[in-house]
């Protein structure tokens, strides 16, 4: 790692937060001749927003056209579709198929139709109720029409982040966790920040604190939006649901969600949510039992088989939604104070061209940006279903038995992925980390069979 | 590679039906285990009264799971420990994969028995935070048996039947402090000598027609407690706790025999097995936790025994041709029966079928039609959820193959 100019406590940029946008924003920076710095009050990168999401990768057919999630969020996507391949991030193009149920909802759909097209999303086709029927056979009764978007994905979000910040932080970015920001005095020549674990000196600040963006923003004077949680509760169900759907079946958006959604997960299980309900605690994700037992209603309705499979987990997560529509981005060059803030829950997908346009903003408002070489992205551990895992590779357990040494059952994970994860740039600092990086745990015994030996594994990679 | 039979899973069962396998003179016999070690859920089973019904004597789990695994290796069996069946290649044609690495294995014969699980946290839906501290009792177990980690603490229990109190030992040894052991029945379902001890011990209260309505956590996202909340009057309290363990509620580990297209008996959710154990899948049989969710140990042995007992005769030269499948039904409150299918005349394992309640009731009668016909009735002992209901099988030879399927109801 990189020790910047003037001592390990000063950088010409400073990151706040280590979610998808922070982590994007410092890989790109990477690129250029610049100190770097990434701060996050967490002990892993992409634990708030970023890890508990919808995870699909979205082509951005009903933003709101002229926008700048419209632009970046097409951007984005195109980036993160290239990345995703080069890094090794599992990505499934599902296609999404958008359905109507009431006559309402039909008489909508041309005007989503016609507002992905000013999104340059051209590729949407109308389907018909018996189309409909059989691309998805499963799908509950009273389905009247619909629209299929080929572009629409799934994606590891895990895999996302942990790339990028593996990626900045092998070209030299100082990754600071469990490292809380508490305020930051702006300076002439310098900002002091002054955070749990000492104070850092950077010359740029750049706010990608999702869920405290407003916070940190109001740490530099600003004033011009308040992050209001909105919480999204989703059940994830067991593999043998799979068979039940092919594509992500999306449900007539409204103004202020894009409502429960059905979709396949790259580890292979079926997705049901979010919920959409606004809180006041930015900690709060828990579930209640109306956001689950609404879930459950809804999921039979649109795929009734579900109801006969098991649950493998439910969880919550928080979008940072503000009193505006549009992203919060913007760069104060006499401040030299740059905020991506309320990234509401596009901020995966349009990860990379959030980074993109900010870089820019940035070197128009004059940081300079000179270009170095790096060694580019990094090749992750596969996690995907749809692909070859290591314990159904020959060659690789030939060459290392330990791939085919397999500790988690249900996800089957090898003990040599294990060992990997503990031995990787960023290794994991407890057992959800760990989950994040190889699966381990995630699946429906939920540790009946390997929690023990799992948790024994990471304190014997941790004392190492 | 060929086998004459591959047995899926190294627990009771699979390891019974090696041993049986053998001695009824069946060449080559495969069990493919995914742990390390043989034996099952009894490796990590502290407490004794293993291998009653089976061996004939009383063992801890770990002594029972280490001599059925010698029992099996002596009988000629080769068990094959970290090897993971992963999936189908054919009829009954398996993929495993092991350190040595991914082997295809045809069989003329196939014996799932792959157990079963406590249904987690999250497949029981309790909404609340997702903190650290939550597990099931074979967690549990094996943190507490198998790695001698130490959990202190006070902890809640879900469930109040055999197994709960089970896990109300196992915490008392790893150093925590049992607060009480929450149930939505109206009574627990163990013994009473099991409460009482509990209650004496640690003063642990079972709180009935109970639910988890929600899991708090702390300001620094550990587990802070267990809201409850009463079935009957919706009333709330909160339980402060440090350990939460899940018991009980029991689910077959089916995911092979679904991958395998095997059908499955709704009520059980294991393979659909005739009194052969044979499932739908001509050849492929299944036994223990599999097909019973769950029994204790020595009854797993001897379904799987039973299984061997009818896989070898399948597997003899010439076989008798097996009989038409007549399926079982069960009416409510009875949740299922093992095997939910007769093939006349042949009995079920250990002469009987095995049933469970989903309500407490008094002594009664079972009554096993055929159309109007009575076949039997027989008297129970009173009905207690999550416990066995036994019905002798003695019926099953007056059963008419072509006349339908046979209810079973409570008088």
């Amino acid at each position: 790692m990189s020790v910047a100019p003037g001592g390990d406590d000063d950088a010409d940029v400073l990151i706040v937060g280590a979610g998808v946008v922070g982590t994007a924003i410092a890989r790109t920076l990477a690129g250029y001749q610049l100190s770097v710095a990434l701060v996050d009050a967490a002990v892993d990168v992409g634990t708030g927003t970023s890890k508990a999401n919808t995870a699909i990768l979205h082509t951005g057919f009903d933003t709101e056209p002229g926008s700048l999630e419209s632009q970046l969020l097409r951007r984005g996507s195109q980036l993160l579709s290239d990345y995703a391949g080069l890094a090794g991030i599992p990505v499934e193009r599902t296609g999404a198929l958008l359905v109507a149920w009431t006559p309402e909802q039909e008489a909508a759909l041309p005007g989503i139709a016609g507002k992905a097209r000013r999104n340059g999303v051209t590729d949407i086709s109308p389907r018909t109720s018996a189309e409909l029927y059989q691309a998805e056979p499963h799908l509950g009764p009273g389905a009247r029409a619909g629209l299929l978007i080929p572009g629409e994905s799934i994606i590891c979000p895990w895999t996302t982040t942990l790339a990028y910040a593996t990626e900045a932080v092998r070209a030299g970015v100082r990754l600071l966790l469990g490292t809380r920001v508490q305020d930051v005095r702006p300076g002439p020549e310098k900002h002091e920040v002054r955070t749990s674990r000492g104070p850092l000196r950077c010359r740029w600040l750049i706010n990608a604190a999702g869920l405290y963006s407003d916070q940190v923003d109001r740490m530099l004077g600003g004033s011009s939006f308040t992050i209001t949680p909105r919480r999204g509760e989703l059940i994830v169900f067991d593999k043998l649901a799979r068979p039940l759907l092919s594509a992500i079946l999306l449900p007539v958006p409204t103004a202020r969600t894009k409502g429960v959604l059905i979709a396949p997960t790259v580890y292979g299980n079926v997705l049901l949510g979010p919920t959409a309900e606004d809180v006041t605690d930015r900690t709060d994700t828990a579930t209640t039992a109306a956001g689950l037992a609404g879930l459950l209603d809804a999921g039979r309705r649109l795929l009734p088989g579900l109801a006969a499979e098991e649950v493998t987990a439910s969880y919550a997560g928080l979008r940072a939604a503000t009193e505006h529509r549009d992203y919060q981005i913007r760069v104060d060059e006499k401040l030299r104070y740059a905020c991506a803030g309320g990234i509401r829950s596009t901020g995966l997908s349009a990860s990379l061209g959030i980074a993109e346009y900010l870089a820019g903003q940035l070197g128009a408002a004059g940081l300079k940006l000179i270009s170095r070489e790096t060694t580019g992205p990094p090749v992750m551990p596969y996690l995907g279903q749809a692909g070859v895992r290591p314990y159904q590779d020959p060659a690789r357990i030939a060459a290392d038995p330990e791939y085919g040494r397999i500790v988690c059952h249900c996800e089957r994970v090898s003990r040599g992925e294990i060992r990997d994860a503990l031995a990787s740039t960023l290794p994991p600092a407890d057992l959800d980390g760990l989950r994040r990086r190889t699966r381990a745990g995630n699946g429906r015994c939920q540790g009946f069979y390997c929690a023990a030996t799992v948790s024994e594994l990471l304190a014997g990679g941790a004392a190492q | 590679m060929k086998v004459d039979v591959l047995i899926a899973g190294a627990g009771p069962a699979g390891l019974a039906a090696a041993v049986e396998l053998r001695r009824a003179g069946v060449g080559r016999v495969l069990v493919a285990d995914r742990e390390e070690t043989a034996g099952g859920v009894p490796r990590h089973c502290q407490h004794t009264g293993f291998g009653l019904r089976d061996l004939h004597r009383a063992l801890t789990g770990p002594a029972y799971a280490r001599r059925y695994a010698a029992l099996a290796a002596r009988a000629g069996a080769e068990i094959r420990t970290g090897t993971t069946v992963t999936g189908w290649a054919g009829d009954r044609e398996l993929t495993l994969t092991s350190p040595h690495g991914i082997e295809t294995v045809h069989a003329a014969a196939v014996l799932l028995a792959t157990g079963c699980r406590e249904r987690p946290r999250p497949a029981r839906l309790i909404p609340g935070s997702r903190v650290p501290g939550i597990m099931t009792t074979g967690e549990l177990q094996q943190r507490v048996y198998l790695h001698r980690q130490r959990l202190p603490g006070r902890a809640v229990i879900v469930g109040a039947e055999h197994v709960s109190f089970s896990a109300a030992l196992t915490l008392a040894h790893a150093g925590a402090q049992v607060a009480g052991l929450v149930t939505g029945y109206p009574a627990q379902q163990s013994y009473r000598a099991f409460q009482l001890g509990t209650r004496l011990r640690w003063h642990a209260p079972v709180w009935v027609n109970s639910t988890i309505s929600r899991v708090a956590a702390t300001p620094g996202s550990r587990l802070a407690g267990v809201e409850l909340a009463d079935s009957r009057t919706g009333a709330t309290r909160f339980v402060p706790c440090s350990l939460l363990v899940f018991t009980g509620d029991w689910i077959p580990d089916h995911e092979l025999a679904r991958a395998g297209g095997v059908p499955l008996d709704p009520g059980t959710g294991g393979p659909a097995v005739d009194t052969a154990l044979e499932t739908g899948t001509p050849l492929v049989f299944a036994a223990g936790n599999l097909i019973h969710p769950a029994e204790t140990a020595d009854v797993a042995a001897l379904t799987g025994r039973h299984a061997a007992r009818h896989i070898a005769a399948a597997l003899a030269t010439s076989p008798a041709p097996a009989g038409p499948r007549v399926p079982l039904a069960v009416e409510p409150p009875l949740r299922w029966i093992t095997p939910a299918a007769v093939r006349p005349p042949l009995l079920p394992p250990r002469g009987r079928f095995l049933l469970r309640c989903d309500s407490f009731h008094q002594a009664d009668r079972i009554e096993v039609r055929q159309g109007p016909r009575l076949l039997a009735s027989a008297r129970t002992g009173r009905l207690i959820p999550t416990r066995p209901v036994h019905l002798p099988g003695g019926w099953v030879a007056h059963v008419d193959p072509a006349a339908g399927p046979v209810n079973i109801r409570l008088s």
